[in-house]
């Protein structure tokens, strides 16, 4: 596609020795092909690089905006309170943690799903609408909806089928946890996965029904197990699309703020990265220290997000080689 | 075994003819052809399972939409009441006046932000897409990276000197800057996601075209807008969905006049005490618009999460 494109769109480029009127007007031909770029780029140039660009400068001022005569140059002491900060670094773990787990458990769980919807059965349509509605409702008032009609301990319908189970086998002492409270990580967690899981499913089906059916086909001729095929044929192929799902995952829960702000508040633990930055400055009014924790919040996600790029990219180089 | 990569599946895996010829033994030894499962039995047990699955994953969704129906003495109870008698109080109850707070300035919020962020996206990501596909730039592939590089820096990371701007300039609270912010965040994947639609134009026809001495309007009409229509619908949806459903941005940046309806729905609890069929209802009705749109675009969904990437 790309040498294709490249070659119609670029003529005559080949002049042994341009005279000046040519080179003038390549470049003018060169512009002329820059030109619908340029407000895409300058836009998101001004609106995203610039105020990181501040960020960066405050993350090294000692500023509290409800002292503001003692604003001046901070040097390193907000990297250093981040780090040493006790909420801070929790903060960090708990940004780990949580994207640690909810993008494993969502990407096997999003494989399994994956796999059974890759045959045929009666309602599969139906079974994958089903599927995806958890990742469609708006993030907020699915955290809602899992604070207070799943999870409440008193009425939440997790509790009432543990009630409503329990009554079948005569009995009146049902267990009833009390997650948000007892293990509010594990909530968040839980309610996360919940809502990833579809996506990671929707990316993997996507990679099975790219999947050479005439190797499979071969393989099972010469008596392959299903299990050989899933282990040999399956995986291997899939690996770029698990990859993928599991980097952009992690890109996207990495910045989750929704379901901490709306299932804890913060409370107990909970408080990631992102939340942590946004009380440090909305109601602590540390504007030097939610600064430094929003640089280490992406020299975190560079790390993730290089190798991200580099599994879109490979992605990017089979597209440009069909 | 190790061979039966799909990297080289032309000359690792034996064709049928191969086999038929009998020239190859079975890679898979002494199970001969006979351990091929009956494809329909495995079918049936697959579907059972994938439907269990799909109704304990859309359970709470539509526990939440029948709680939104129930009343408020029969949406709280344990165990729960399925069979409860079906009344429309918490939607009445939602809009109606009797609550004092009414949902319709910020539903008009989202819905203006949400329209108008995709329209603009929409006006810089399409000649940005041509000009990194159809006819690209040199170095599109650095330009595309440097797109997708935005799209991956945390919001969190900039939002103080956004905060700060709009505050000193007068803008906070105001819809036209949270317009701006969200056409920011949809740009970098409306990008990716119009040029994975437009090199989906065959380079045969722009050639033909251009033989036939047809302009850049005719061309743009008659060859690549019929191609790339679809993509443009599938783009606007998912920036529309982004919009509608992001918290963090309005939280900070709008207040009263312009707060969104995912900011009206955390005030909206803490201030009315919990009421779950009420808020059942208006959690349904937020979520209403994304379900029906995403729901009408599943496929292209993924692909503009997973920005272009995935076909």
């Amino acid at each position: 596609m790309t040498t294709a494109t490249a070659r119609i769109s670029r003529p005559g480029t080949s002049a042994t020795k341009p005279s000046k009127n040519a080179r003038a007007r390549e470049r003018a031909l060169a512009w002329a092909r820059r030109a619908p770029l340029l407000p895409a780029l300058i836009f998101l140039i001004i609106v995203t690089q610039l105020p990181f660009v501040v960020t960066l400068i405050i993350s090294f001022l000692n500023w509290n905006s409800l002292r503001p005569d003692q604003t001046g140059f901070a040097g390193l002491e907000n990297y250093i309170q981040v780090l040493t900060n006790a909420d801070l670094r929790q903060a960090i773990f708990t940004t780990i943690i949580l994207t640690v787990s909810v993008v494993l458990a969502s990407l096997v769980i999003g494989l399994g799903l994956a796999l059974l919807l890759d045959k045929k059965f009666i309602g599969r349509g139906l079974a994958r609408t089903l599927l995806i509605a958890p990742f469609l409702v708006v993030p907020v008032a699915a955290a809602l909806i899992w604070k207070h009609a799943l999870l409440n301990p008193t009425y939440g319908l997790i509790n009432g089928t543990l009630t409503w189970i329990w009554s079948l086998f005569g009995s009146n002492t049902p267990p009833q946890p009390d997650l948000l409270s007892q293990a509010p990580l594990m909530a968040v967690i839980v309610s996360l996965v919940w809502q990833w899981t579809p996506f990671m499913m929707l990316i993997l089906l996507a990679g099975l029904q790219s999947r050479p059916m005439d190797t499979v086909e071969a393989a099972q001729m010469d008596g392959a197990t299903p299990w050989d095929i899933f282990r040999h044929l399956t995986l291997p192929h899939l690996r770029q699309y698990l990859e993928l799902g599991g980097l952009l995952g992690a890109i996207y829960i990495v910045q989750n703020f929704d379901a901490v702000f709306t299932l804890t508040s913060g409370g107990l633990g909970t408080a990631n990265l992102p939340y942590a930055i946004y009380q440090t400055f909305y109601f602590a009014n540390e504007y030097g220290l939610a600064s430094a924790a929003g640089v280490v919040v992406v020299i975190g996600t560079i790390v993730v997000a290089t190798f991200a790029l580099r599994t879109v990219f490979s992605l990017f180089k089979k597209e440009a080689a069909r | 075994m190790s061979t039966l990569t799909p990297a080289a599946p032309q000359n690792s895996v034996p064709g049928p003819t191969a086999l038929n010829s009998g020239s190859r033994r079975s890679r898979f030894g002494k199970f001969g052809g006979k351990s091929r499962m009956d494809p329909t039995r495995n079918n049936t047990a697959a579907g059972i399972a994938a439907w269990l699955l799909a109704l304990l994953f859309a359970a709470p969704v539509l526990w939440m939409i029948l709680t939104s129906f129930h009343s408020e003495n029969d949406a709280a109870t344990n165990p729960p009441s399925l069979a409860a008698n079906l009344t429309l109080d918490a939607y009445k109850e939602f809009f109606g006046a009797s609550s004092g707070v009414s949902p319709w300035p910020p539903l008009i919020n989202s819905a203006t932000a949400s329209i108008l962020s995709t329209v603009l996206v929409l006006v810089l990501a399409i000649p940005a897409a041509y000009a990194l596909s159809i006819r690209p730039v040199k170095k599109w592939t650095d330009v595309m990276f440097f797109f997708l590089s935005t799209k991956m820096m945390p919001v969190v990371a900039a939002i103080l000197p956004l905060y700060l701007f709009a505050k000193t300039t007068g803008a906070l609270d105001n819809i036209w800057f949270l317009i701006l912010m969200y056409t920011s965040m949809n740009l970098p994947i409306a990008v990716w996601m119009m040029r994975s639609f437009l090199a989906e134009v065959p380079v045969e026809m722009l050639e033909a075209a251009q033989i036939d001495g047809a302009n850049l309007l005719l061309t743009l009409r008659k060859v690549i807008a019929p191609v790339a229509m679809p993509g443009i619908a599938a783009t606007a949806l998912i920036c529309f969905i982004f919009s509608w459903n992001e918290l963090l941005l309005a939280r900070v940046l709008t207040g009263v006049v312009a707060g969104t309806a995912p900011v009206f729905l955390t005030g909206f609890v803490s201030s009315q005490g919990l009421f779950l069929a009420k808020v059942c209802a208006a959690a349904v009705v937020i979520s209403l618009p994304v379900l029906f749109a995403g729901f009408a675009a599943q496929d292209k969904l993924v692909q503009g999460l997973s920005l272009g990437a995935v076909k």
